[in-house]
């Protein structure tokens, strides 16, 4: 294992005192429990929003913080969920009386603390909405599985539930686009290479130099199958198929394209993945309005790329194009 | 010759010994059960639950003396936050609804504690929406807590080694299942083949059990 740390103990901590430290303008950091949260929470009259997660997929979630999109991210150990009493301290910090507003993804330890920590904070007399993000087209949705997973929807859905709070929107009117972005928004991924937990030392899974895992998860989670190594174009192409055809379109819907590097994968191959992608949006009577372009989900040091599309509407642009200004993400301001 | 009698109550010195064990248990097991971890999983239940009751263990000290319903309230909110993942709300769900039947009581009967122990696993089955069959800690803690429950004049050790002998059975019970609940039913027909992790630890949380009322009895 080559990695830029002191030790993996204190990888997650070490990072967020960067941060902190980085970013002292936007962010402030709590620790045990961990959370990072608006400088300015709880901010008056507003809806909060929070995510969190595992760390290891940064910028998400702790990037993401800021004026126009989350109020506050908890990191869990790397691949690991976070605990509920650093949801619990961070909606209770953020709490401007309002309401609170969970964006979760679908992971069975993400969902199950999260769950708790919004017993936790309902019990102390606090608003709390939870939404479940299950965006990967990759997995099988079926009551055979624990559902699909949560993955590149899920900053689409920060960001435009952040814009609306911002502008005044109820908790209920928040949780309710958030269900929105979700079932309009799919992704999904593939991998180049596995990658390292730092507290493993290894990597995750085994891939030869010759060969991609298609569908895989931000975890390394295994995909929908392993094959030999293609273009750009052709790997492109297995990822936009699911995609478009998962849900139903009609000729000239506007939608919004996010391809992402999963860490790995440089900016000017993301690229080469976009092109081909806006291609086959075009063949197939999708008017691309919007775009997002870079490495906002990722897996660690993994190569590769996941294509989330999410289906636009007049709403949803304008509160995409809202300002926004975090560590990560910034436009409009 | 003298007679030992066989305890007839879970008192709240046994439990404190119970979580004891627990740590001890976690700690010299943990490779164990990242092993099965790391065949359908993530690898990391054993050094979740061994951090977890270790870090329940440093809190005995200021338990003692007090009622069973706070020593399971403490030892639910430890594992909560320090645990993570999906036993961690898990387990600790199952003592946070478990010591809301044990408020105020320094011990359990047998009865009782079959009564405590199953509004622990009701909580624990709405928590994770896992029935039996689907590969996951339910597949022990079912039988378990069924064959917890005492017929007449039964003794505690009786019972509890009856239920340890009913989630072993439901232990190995999942070898040849496809797991339907959390990250190995990604794994799909591959997660068939290997025991669930979650109900190996289950059964070790009993056998601490059976450990801690034998040195009484």
């Amino acid at each position: 294992m080559k990695k830029l740390i002191n030790s993996p103990e204190n990888v997650v901590v070490e990072a967020l005192q960067g941060m902190a430290l980085a970013h002292a303008d936007l962010i402030k950091v709590e620790y045990n429990p961990n959370f990072i949260y608006r400088a300015d929470a709880p901010v008056k009259n507003k809806t909060a929003v929070i995510s969190g997660g595992g760390s290891g997929h940064e910028p998400m979630h702790g990037g993401f913080v800021g004026r126009g999109m989350l109020d506050a991210a908890c990191p869990g150990a790397v691949f690991t969920s976070p605990t509920p009493d650093q949801m619990l301290a961070a909606t209770k910090k953020v709490d401007s009386g309002k309401g609170t507003l969970h964006i979760v993804k679908n992971y069975t330890g993400d969902v199950m603390n999260f769950e708790l920590a919004a017993d936790m904070a309902r019990g102390e007399g606090l608003k709390v909405e939870a939404v479940v993000i299950d965006d990967d087209v990759a997995v099988k949705d079926s009551t055979w599985t624990a559902g699909r997973r949560g993955v590149g929807t899920t900053i689409l859905a920060e960001k435009i539930c952040g814009a609306a709070a911002e502008a005044g929107a109820s908790l209920e009117q928040v949780r309710d686009l958030c269900k929105k972005v979700n079932a309009q928004g799919r992704s999904m991924g593939m991998a180049l290479t596995s990658c390292t937990v730092p507290h493993v030392g290894k990597p995750t899974f085994a891939l030869p130099e010759d060969e991609m895992e298609v569908g895989v998860g931000i975890h390394g989670e295994p995909g929908r199958k392993r094959m030999k190594l293609k273009g750009a174009d052709e790997i492109t192409e297995l990822l936009m198929e699911p995609i478009i055809s998962d849900i139903p379109y009609k000729s000239g819907e506007e939608v919004l394209m996010f391809v992402n590097g999963l860490g790995g994968t440089p900016l000017i191959e993301l690229y080469i993945v976009y092109r081909k992608a806006a291609e086959i949006a075009k063949k197939a009577g999708l008017k691309v309005t919007r775009y997002l372009v870079g490495s906002y989900i990722t897996s660690l040091e993994m190569a590769g790329t996941s294509i989330t599309l999410l289906k636009l509407d007049g709403d949803l642009t304008k509160l995409w194009d809202a300002p926004v200004h975090t560590a990560a993400l910034r436009a409009g301001i | 010759m003298t007679h030992v009698m066989a305890a007839k109550s879970l008192t709240s010195e046994v439990v404190l010994r119970w979580l004891e064990n627990c740590a001890e248990t976690f700690v010299a097991h943990k490779d164990e059960l990242t092993q099965l971890d790391a065949a359908i999983g993530d690898a990391d239940h054993g050094a979740n639950m061994a951090r977890g009751f270790t870090a329940v263990k440093g809190k005995l000290g200021e338990l003692k003396g007090k009622d069973i319903g706070a020593i399971f309230k403490t030892t639910a909110m430890t594992l909560i936050s320090t645990v993570g993942g999906a036993s961690g709300p898990l387990y600790g769900t199952f003592f946070l609804q478990a010591a809301n039947g044990a408020n105020g009581k320094m011990e359990l009967t047998p009865t009782e504690l079959a009564t405590v122990f199953g509004a622990g696993l009701q909580g624990l089955m709405s928590r994770g929406k896992a029935a039996v069959g689907e590969k996951t800690m339910v597949d022990a803690l079912v039988p378990a807590m069924e064959a917890l429950k005492p017929a007449g004049d039964e003794s505690l050790g009786e019972v509890i080694g009856r239920a340890i002998a009913a989630a072993k059975k439901g232990r190995d019970s999942t070898l040849p299942l496809v797991a339907k609940k959390g990250r190995a039913s990604y794994l799909g027909e591959r997660s068939a083949g290997h025991l669930d992790p979650g109900a190996a630890s289950s059964v070790m949380l009993l056998e601490a059990l059976q450990k801690a009322e034998g040195a009484t009895s």
